[in-house]
């Protein structure tokens, strides 16, 4: 039973809190553009009026698909959470290899968008499909060896272990090779997220946001709402890893909010300052320049930095 | 990326899409993210100006033909002006030609910087759009402290301009253009320094010089591609002869390269601008000359408008009217240009290309049918449209009772 309060809690924490997070990502865009932004409650009332909207399903659309991947896509947001507000409430509890769960999970939200888009039928979101596929197999690489360079330092995959062992040997990101695997990391979530310069799957201009262009109503609402659970989930799964843990009790909840402002802030700047990628740029992008340096970073934590 | 041959796909850019605030329909034949072919159509804008030319009179009309474009809003009464004046061989003040170049100038500006925003947005660089936007707004303000509007400015007219402006407002004007200048610095640095914007634009949508000259394009379209066309230069009118400036060009013929020159193009409209403020106050006399009448003839007049050559053709009969006005504005040769430029590159440049002309849809268009796709019969003609009129005013009438 208590699991599923757990999920619940989590659940909500991480969805009013995400939009929360996307106000904070909307109000800096809006200062740094001259503008005056929305106010703090604006992402609830989108949330709110797309979930009263009515569900149209295209008709040459894949109607069990079309509805399906958005909740899948929500779900997989959604345990990530769980697993991680549970891990760093109680670093003790965690189960063996969770980190592995956790990069799984995280992959089902642009999995949802490959699978949703392409069940849409139309060709602009099958376009946005096949890009955002493209990207997944760009940032994954380099993500995942960001990643190793802690595993290998801490010795195990366990999350609840590399939050302790940073307990006692201080933050992951001291070290050099973990500080490397860190802003490539940083960078790789800013593609989970689909932001500038990585929102070539969604962008805009050119393909009407691609995959999700035929979604309305309610569908749309878990979209958004899974990416922003994400803007929680990602920042969150990098201080886990890199940063000491996201500590939930007396001041060490006032560091975890610092540290997930500052990457929030860095992630909001990024994408203020860039235009986007074209997809092969992206892709090139990843694989000849963050993975060879990810590599060095995991060459660097073998030999001990 | 590479795709089985022959796996065609279209992805349609419009009729309503948002890379253009305009209605127009590109069909882009994809074979996965490559552009192999493409068609093009307009005429969901129609608004019949030419046509409307002809039922008010010749001091109507500047008034009418600034909305042709909302943006060329001091061009395309100038262009009229300029031919009707050729029909009349109406001698213009100095003055008025410093007051024309001064305002077509600072339309340039506000025109050139508006794309430099819009093209921002285009890449998803929303930064540059709102940064772009926030220093065109002080030009704005001068051209409503000089007209008295911000768009349609209602300042051309057959023999001067309508309105003088003050001397008193000159220190402003050269002030204003001042201080957007550090700005526009900016800008220009900005763009020339951005690696990500370089990989975004540079050898992107190239239209050679050949092709540039084969399509005959024009305006900055076609000094990006090393064509140096400048109707203010070669036939000069206004004041563009009495101050010193230079035709910008550049060889690249890429996205890039429109970028650049539509940026020091505003560097060089504040130069004319400022060189116009300084002198006016120099300069007495009206700022129209006496019309009486247009005698019966033909006109024409051409206007580097910040797109391109607008170039308008008035015939006269001695009448108050225009018998016939032909407007053809800029994008009316640039977007075919599009065959050349946009084949071969992927949806991601392609887009941005389309976008690279600063292309006018509804200013383009001249004329609307309505044709039958198999057979190719026109349906709906004119006078279909005053029978349907007439019977619907019929069938009200007996629902009335009348």
């Amino acid at each position: 039973m208590w699991i599923l309060g757990v999920l619940i809690v989590s659940f909500v924490a991480t969805a009013v809190l995400g939009l929360l997070a996307k106000w904070v990502d909307r109000k800096i865009t809006a200062l740094v553009q001259w503008r005056v932004g929305p106010p703090w409650y604006q992402n609830f009332a989108d949330i709110m009026k797309l979930l009263g909207k009515e569900t149209i399903v295209p008709v040459g659309a894949r109607r069990t698909g079309f509805l399906l991947w958005p909740v899948v896509g929500l779900s997989g947001a959604a345990l990530a959470a769980a697993v991680l507000w549970m891990v760093n409430g109680n670093p003790g509890k965690s189960f063996v290899a969770d980190m592995i769960g956790v990069i799984y999970l995280l992959v089902l939200p642009s999995l949802a968008i490959i699978m949703g888009g392409s069940a849409s039928g139309n060709p602009q979101s099958g376009l946005g499909s096949s890009r955002e596929m493209k990207l997944l197999f760009g940032y994954e690489l380099p993500f995942i060896l960001a990643l190793v360079t802690v595993i290998i330092a801490v010795g195990t995959l366990n999350l609840g272990e590399i939050i302790r062992f940073q307990g006692e040997h201080g933050w992951m990101l001291l070290k050099p090779s973990a500080l490397i695997g860190f802003l490539i990391a940083i960078i790789c979530i800013q593609a989970k997220l689909g932001l500038v310069p990585f929102d070539i799957a969604e962008a805009e201009t050119e393909i009407m946001s691609g995959p999700f262009l035929e979604y309305s109503g309610p569908p749309l609402a878990l979209f958004y709402l899974t990416k922003a659970m994400l803007l929680i989930v990602l920042p969150m799964f990098l201080i886990t890893v890199f940063w000491g843990g996201f500590a939930l009790r007396g001041i060490g909840l006032l560091t975890s909010v610092i540290k997930y402002v500052i990457i929030l802030v860095v992630l909001t700047l990024i994408r203020n300052t860039n235009p986007r990628l074209r997809i092969d740029q992206a892709v090139r992008f990843f694989w000849f320049l963050l993975f060879p340096i990810a590599l060095i970073a995991v060459l660097l934590a073998l030999k001990g930095y | 990326m590479s795709h089985k041959k022959g796996h065609r796909c279209l992805i349609p850019v419009g009729p309503y899409h948002p890379l253009q605030e305009e209605p127009e329909f590109f069909q882009l034949y994809v074979e996965g993210e490559t552009v192999v072919d493409m068609d093009w159509r307009t005429s969901y804008n129609h608004r019949g100006i030419e046509e409307l030319a002809t039922h008010k009179t010749f001091d109507q009309v500047p008034f009418l033909v600034e909305r042709v474009c909302g943006i060329c809003s001091a061009s395309h009464p100038l262009a009229y002006v300029q031919a009707v004046e050729d029909i009349g061989k109406i001698e213009v003040p100095e003055r008025a030609l410093y007051l024309r170049s001064l305002v077509n100038e600072l339309e340039r500006i506000h025109s050139h910087v508006l794309w430099f925003g819009l093209a921002g947005h285009f890449i998803g660089y929303n930064t540059v759009f709102m940064w772009a936007w926030r220093y065109r707004d002080p030009i704005l303000d001068l051209l409503e402290m000089t007209t008295g509007s911000r768009i349609n400015y209602a300042n051309a007219r057959v023999g001067g301009v309508r309105r003088d402006i003050d001397n008193a407002f000159m220190p402003e004007i050269i002030k204003g253009i001042d201080e957007f200048l550090p700005p526009l610095d900016m800008l220009i640095k900005a763009v020339l320094d951005d690696p990500v914007l370089h990989a975004r634009l540079k050898g992107i949508g190239i239209l050679t010089k050949e092709d540039a000259i084969k399509y005959a394009v024009a305006g900055p379209t076609a000094r990006a591609s090393g064509v140096p066309i400048d109707v203010r230069r070669d036939d000069p009118y206004a004041a563009y002869d009495l101050v010193d400036w230079d035709v910008i060009t550049q060889e690249e013929g890429d996205v890039f390269a429109k970028v650049v020159v539509r940026l020091l193009e505003c560097v060089e409209a504040a130069r004319i601008i400022k060189q116009c403020a300084e002198r006016l106050p120099q300069i007495d006399g009206p700022i129209c000359a006496e019309v009486r009448e247009i005698p019966a003839g033909e006109g024409v007049g051409h206007v580097e408008a910040p797109r391109g050559e607008t170039f308008h053709y008035v015939r006269s009969d001695g009448s108050p009217r225009p018998v016939r006005h032909k407007i053809r504005a800029p994008s009316f040769n640039n977007v075919p240009s599009f065959k050349a430029s946009c084949i071969g590159y992927t949806v991601s440049d392609v887009t941005i290309t389309l976008a690279s002309i600063d292309p006018c849809y509804s200013c383009t268009e001249r004329m609307a049918r309505v044709v039958d796709r198999k057979s190719g019969e026109e349906i709906l003609t004119f006078a279909d449209l005053v029978k349907l009129s007439q019977e619907k005013t019929k069938r009200i009438k007996e629902e009335m009772g009348v």
